[in-house]
């Protein structure tokens, strides 16, 4: 409930969820939108925008506006599967660090500043070189291991602060086990933090598929919207003048990103109260308002 | 003094730790890649170079796994990467040698830019709270780091470089021209960085304002800020010497986060516009799986990450006196 309020009273936010919930339902539902077949060689090549092909055709004759609309899986299998699993990992790591201190504190959180500032990319354009031609199941698996550092650091800050509150003691006392305390006492505090931590995650890892895709480290034959850039670049697609072979999945990714990092500003403004909008009037004075609704 | 020496010990910590990846990750993959690569170049470089090439990557040499390891510890401590398979005969060394030069233009001056200039933003924009400045930059900086790197350099390319023709778009300088001091060969490179310079910066400097604007509304709530307005001075020093000054604190030691993005901006800004540098030269490596100069040139770039980061540490640490006291 508090998550929704957030995103309706925030424009941007509301206009991010409506984008999101839209490649949603590009995802799910594919071919209600698009008629053609996205693999289908079935056209003249390079075509410009007409009526019969939105965005024209590419250098095999594939119709380009459904290789967008069924290239949007992929796309979100990955945004929502490393996302959510490095969110999950960095959640383990950090709380679990903080929750238990001293000795493991120390470790976890060394281990994570390692990773932290081992630069990702290059990381991840060496693993993806051995693996060759990597599948969505692989690319999840590499951004899931090279993408949680940074939440876990925010969430174990997060966690510390907690650390001593009488919520916690009383679990302590009642013989909790330290798991238990984590799941059920510690994370459903920092939920907006959480689900903040899940649309940077998932923002990143659309950028870093697509870019790797883009760069021809994912698998040609996939669908999505990195491999069709790579497939524009290969055919000199702006040199030759097809530009909507280029423009197309490079917008999709960007409209898509857009709408992770606007969703983003409604929590984090639940999480950091200082960054709400300045509100220019203050809030009339009704002193029967409350219980005459009651 | 404690805190700078704290910050180099992981410093060494995190360049083992990048050294090891390097040597696990081709043993770790499924049917190790570097066998077939080795195969490969078989009977088309000598025995010698063959040999230790084995030897870097733990093909046929018949020693165990922890006795490769220090062997290839060494092997890096000497600065020993082994021969460029694509550059051939040339070293690893020698080829890494001629790209940083490129990049450390690139890169370097661009990044500077992107600090300064997203910083500045970022202060006017927490200043004027609800101002034009803070209306229209962090809607617009949330859009362009949601677009991806290689994209904008495309969309450059594409506008300046292939329909309005005002600069070139491929390459570092013209290849009719002679590398020399001369006027004309510094003119033409200059040219040629300009547009993936600013793509670059583009992408970056939204990162540099968001975290700044944030940081410096926090600031601008706190009791020194309203106590030096209470004593009558001047906004612009309440502005720079008591808001700013402790907001970018965070923003420098979030330095080590942003420069990630600007090292994987730089690949695909690189890769996109032909640019000579660490980034495409990589990229040319893996294509071509040359595995000893991708190696080298991902702990080149680990390096210069870290030397960076080292560098802001210690600026904190002259900037934040908690620091020097810190445990």
């Amino acid at each position: 409930m508090r998550f929704l309020k957030a995103v309706t009273r925030s424009g941007k936010a509301t206009a991010g969820a409506i984008l999101l919930a839209v490649f949603v339902v590009l995802a799910l539902f594919p071919g209600l939108f698009a008629k053609d077949s996205p693999t289908a060689e079935a056209y003249d090549r390079n075509l410009g925008a007409s009526a019969q092909h939105l965005f024209g055709t590419t250098g095999l004759g594939q119709d380009t506006f459904a290789q967008a609309v069924y290239g949007t899986r992929q796309v979100m299998e990955i945004a929502f599967g490393a996302g959510l699993a490095s969110t999950i990992i960095a959640a383990a790591i950090g709380v679990a660090a903080a929750y238990l201190g001293g000795f493991w504190d120390g470790a976890l959180n060394l281990f994570t500043d390692v990773v932290l500032v081992i630069p990702l990319f290059p990381l991840l354009i060496v693993i993806a070189a051995y693996v060759h031609n990597s599948g969505t199941l692989v690319l999840i698996a590499v951004l899931t291991f090279t993408g949680w550092s940074y939440t876990a650091r925010q969430l174990r800050s997060q966690a510390l602060s907690l650390r001593n509150r009488d919520f916690l003691a009383a679990a302590k006392v009642r013989g909790e086990r330290a798991a238990y305390v984590i799941v059920v006492e510690i994370l459903p505090t920092m939920s907006s933090l959480l689900v903040a931590a899940f649309l940077t995650n998932a923002l990143y890892d659309v950028l870093f598929a697509s870019s790797l895709q883009f760069i021809g480290l994912g698998d040609p034959n996939a669908l999505s919207w990195g491999t069709m850039l790579y497939w524009a670049q290969n055919n000199e697609a702006l040199q030759a003048g097809y530009y909507l072979q280029a423009i197309v999945p490079g917008a999709c990714i960007g409209l898509l990103g857009a709408a992770f990092a606007l969703l983003n500003y409604a929590f984090d403004e639940i999480g950091n109260p200082a960054l709400r909008r300045v509100r220019r009037r203050r809030a009339r004075i009704r002193p029967l308002g409350r219980l005459s609704r009651a | 003094m404690r805190f700078v020496l704290r910050r180099a010990g992981f410093f060494l910590l995190t360049l083992w730790a990048a050294v090891t990846l390097n040597f696990f990750l081709p043993r770790m993959m499924p049917g190790n890649p570097a066998v077939a690569m080795v195969a490969k170049f078989r009977g088309r470089i000598s025995g010698q170079e063959l040999t230790a090439l084995e030897t870097i990557f733990g093909v046929n040499s018949g020693q165990s796994l922890p006795a490769q390891y220090v062997h290839y510890l060494g092997d890096i401590a000497r600065g020993n990467f082994g021969t460029s398979l694509f550059f051939f005969p040339s070293s690893v060394s020698s080829v890494v040698r001629t790209a940083i030069f490129w990049t450390l233009g690139l890169v370097g001056v661009t990044t500077i830019l992107a600090f300064i200039l997203g910083t500045g933003v970022g202060i006017i924009a927490a200043w004027r709270r609800g101002g034009l400045v803070d209306s229209i930059a962090p809607p617009v900086l949330v859009i362009t780091s949601a677009i991806p790197y290689f994209w904008v350099g495309m969309m450059f390319i594409l506008i300046f470089g292939l329909k309005l023709q005002w600069l070139p778009w491929s390459g570092g300088f013209n290849l009719t021209d002679t590398p020399s001091w001369s006027g004309s060969y510094i003119v033409d490179v200059l040219e040629h960085a300009i547009l993936p310079a600013t793509a670059l910066l583009i992408t970056t400097v939204g990162t540099w304002t968001l975290t700044m604007r944030n940081n410096m509304v926090t600031t601008l709530a706190e009791d020194y800020v309203r106590m030096a307005r209470a004593k009558g001075l001047r906004s612009s020093r309440i502005m720079f010497d008591y808001a700013a000054r402790n907001a970018i604190l965070p923003n420098l030691t979030g330095f080590a986060m942003s420069l990630g993005f600007v090292v994987s901006g730089a690949i695909l800004i690189e890769y996109v516009f032909n640019y000579p540098g660490v980034g495409y030269m990589l990229l040319q490596a893996v294509e071509n799986e040359d595995y000893p100069l991708m190696q080298a040139l991902f702990l080149l770039i680990t390096v210069a990450v870290l030397v960076a980061i080292l560098l802001a540490d210690i600026a904190t640490a002259i900037f934040d006196p908690r620091t020097r006291s810190a445990r």
